[in-house]
């Protein structure tokens, strides 16, 4: 596969939970497997996601969170990103989700979710196979 | 100066058979190679096969080790240890509503949980009233959600709290949540001074590890400092600040990073409280600490024996404390929920025995076990049964508390003390050079070092270098528990609501003058006339809510955010 240019991916924290280890050290493993990282930090609003996904041009929003918000800031994520005409910006989600939300996840549009357990380099694969820079034009 | 152990002679004799061993024992390795390529502790501090004294040939038994109860406190911070008084089993709970949590409370005391522990939801933690827009989807969900008095006063429903010591795990908004302890135990008619608990109140660690954030790191020590003024004063039982390295260690910190960053922070607090004129001897009592208990066993026991040894120098010889309680390191420990694992999840029961078991045997004065589905959620019912009944079985059964510190004087757990001693004193000499803790935070320093370790960790797990039964070696998928707690998402609404009521009924004229005055105190130089304390106690008493109180300190004081470096 070739690509004229990196992807770029945003990790972002969602809502309140300030447990960043997981975040941090997925931001670094994007890093060295050759993708653009941004990283927005903690306690992140839905708006603020979207809107730094947007500035940022990027191609993926990795998003990171073990509070239980999800139910909440998940779907609004993807609300907004179609509000901006943006839906062409890719999201997956990794961290702590109850067994039966994940399907609903889904089912909002997020492409998929990293358990806890999940390899780097496995995560790394799935993005390398199922993502590809935007052209630009949304969907 | 004291005497070191062994004779010169007897130094030589054990080396020399040390050297005879070490000959057999590479022979016999031609034949089955070791296991592994390195052996090292889970924080990646290499181990060498054997221990002997020749490893603690330099150790002085007097100076170094001593006696339960004795500086330097090696072995232990009371003359009796558990042979007197057990640990303080301390369930960390908080879930849904105040009233879902009273009724946790109730169970554990029921089940002989012998102390409190409170976990607020992240609204509470960050300073958010649950009808603050930035709260939305997040009330009780990973613990209690706190806005008023009304709600703390539900808490401790039915709760002697004259007779139990309760800990609040609370940071930047601790002030505003002792206040409202303080005047809720009153309203029931208990005394300030007879009331022992303890608030978490370590904002330094906040920007190193677990990131509640609110306010930026000077006006933040003030506060704390405030606290302690007051607890001083007025509050004498109770313990001001816990300094934690748990959340730290969760952060993906080493053993050793853990114990100097920590301490660091404790040096930052004796300091800023010495600044204010406070005399070392009246505060440094109520610090208190609190330590993960990770999954390498003799590696968590030397680092809680070697904490209570740097300490205890530390505060005699930096800070010339002369109280000998002022020189203590009294520690609750909770085992590391960082070691718990999603797949085959009663497998963590396993590793939270053995984590307890650590704490135990390097002396705790309180423990938080893990569920075995704390992996998930915050924990059922059914698993922090067993959770308590893994203290209990140790306490009780095991015989592991008939002697004080049965560790001391096996060669390995001294020389790994040792080791954990010179390598943290190492970090501090470094963080003296910083020019202090706030310095080094704003230079990102323990952040990034702790990320490295993290990134270090998590690589030696992908290449199979550190093992995770279930994960990494026997791989096995994430059953369905029979047993997940749910938060009811109608708890949101319910407690929005409660708000609403609580603020159309409060006294508008006296509402105002309290906050009035908490803006003064605030505004004014630190100093006890301004202490926010009593401002704070009139200002929940008056129906102030968690949120007013902090949006009154972020307006005054500024806020902080994530840098978001990696």
């Amino acid at each position: 596969m070739s690509q004229d240019r990196k992807l770029r991916i945003l990790v972002a924290k969602p809502g309140l939970d300030g447990h960043d280890r997981g975040a941090r050290v997925i931001a670094r493993a994007f890093r060295d497997a050759g993708f653009e990282v941004v990283y927005t930090g903690c306690h992140q609003t839905p708006e603020q996601i979207v809107s730094t996904a947007i500035q940022e041009d990027v191609d993926l929003i990795g998003l990171s969170i073990l509070s239980g918000a999800h139910t909440y800031s998940f779907p609004r994520i993807m609300e907004l990103l179609k509000e901006h005409r943006a839906q062409d910006i890719q999201v997956i989600g990794g961290g702590i989700f109850p067994l039966e939300d994940i399907p609903k996840l889904k089912s909002v549009g997020i492409k998929e979710i990293f358990e806890p357990g999940a390899k780097l380099q496995d995560i790394v694969d799935w993005i390398r196979s199922n993502i590809t820079p935007r052209t630009g034009m949304a969907a | 100066m004291g005497q070191k152990m062994l004779s010169e002679s007897a130094v030589e004799r054990i080396e020399k058979e040390n050297s005879e061993w070490l000959a057999e024992y590479q022979k016999a390795l031609q034949k089955v190679p070791e296991r592994l390529e390195r052996f090292s502790t889970v924080s990646d501090m290499e181990i060498k096969p054997l221990y002997t004294p020749a490893d603690i040939k330099d150790k002085d038994y007097h100076e170094d080790i001593g006696l339960p109860g004795f500086y330097p406190f090696t072995r232990g911070v009371q003359s009796t240890m558990y042979r007197a008084r057990l640990w303080t089993m301390r369930m960390f709970a908080g879930l849904g509503s105040a009233d879902d949590t009273n009724k946790r409370f109730h169970y554990l005391i029921e089940h002989g949980e012998t102390g409190l522990s409170t976990a607020f939801d992240f609204p509470t933690l960050m300073g958010y009233d649950t009808d603050s827009p930035l709260a939305r989807g997040e009330c009780g969900k990973c613990g209690v959600a706190i806005d008023t008095m009304d709600d703390m006063q539900r808490l401790f429903a039915n709760i002697n709290l004259e007779q139990v010591t309760t800990s609040m795990t609370i940071n930047p908004p601790a002030s505003i949540i002792w206040a409202m302890y303080i005047a809720n135990a009153e309203n029931e008619g208990y005394q300030r001074k007879k009331l022992g608990g303890t608030i978490q109140n370590d904002c330094l660690k906040e920007f190193i590890a677990q990131k509640t954030l609110m306010l930026p790191p000077d006006p933040s020590l003030r506060l704390v400092v405030d606290t302690i003024e007051f607890g001083t004063r007025e509050v004498p039982r109770w313990n001001t600040v816990s300094i934690s390295g748990y959340h730290i260690r969760e952060a993906g910190a080493t053993a050793v990073q853990e114990l100097a960053f920590t301490i660091y922070d404790g040096i930052a607090y004796v300091e800023e409280s010495m600044k204010r004129g406070l005399d070392v001897d009246d505060f440094a009592g109520r610090l208190s600490f609190f330590w993960n208990s990770h999954i390498d066993f003799f590696e968590e026991i030397a680092k809680m024996r070697a904490s209570r040894r740097i300490w205890a120098r530390l505060m005699k010889d930096r800070f010339k404390a002369k109280n000998p309680r002022s020189m203590l390191l009294r520690f609750h420990t909770q085992t590391a929920g960082c070691s718990l694992t999603a797949q085959e999840p009663y497998n963590n029961v396993i590793r939270t025995t053995t984590e307890a078991l650590a704490a135990i045997l390097g002396g705790t004065q309180s423990l938080h076990t893990n569920s075995l589905d704390e992996v998930y959620m915050i924990p059922s019912e059914e698993a922090v049964l067993i959770a308590l009944r893994t203290q209990q079985v140790l306490a009780e059964e095991t015989g592991v508390c008939n002697v004080i510190d049965p560790l001391a004087g096996s060669y390995f757990v001294e020389a790994l003390t040792d080791r954990m001693e010179e390598e943290a004193l190492e970090y501090i000499r470094k963080l003296d050079e910083l020019g202090g803790m706030v310095a080094a935070i704003e230079r990102d320093y323990p952040q990034m070092e702790i990320a490295d370790a993290a990134y270090h960790y998590q690589q030696q797990i992908e290449k199979g270098d550190k093992v995770i039964i279930g994960v990494n070696k026997y791989p096995s998928e994430r059953p369905e528990l029979e047993f997940i707690l749910k938060i009811d998402e109608e708890t949101e609404r319910r407690q929005i609501e409660r708000i609403s009521d609580y603020k159309a009924k409060r006294d508008k004229v006296a509402f105002q003058k309290a906050m009035d005055e908490l803006r003064r105190r605030c505004e004014g130089p630190p100093s006890w006339e301004n202490n926010v304390m009593p401002a704070l106690i009139d200002a929940v008493r008056a129906g102030a809510t968690e949120q007013e109180c902090c949006d009154l300190y972020r307006e005054v004081f500024g806020t902080y955010t994530d840098p978001g470096t990696f």
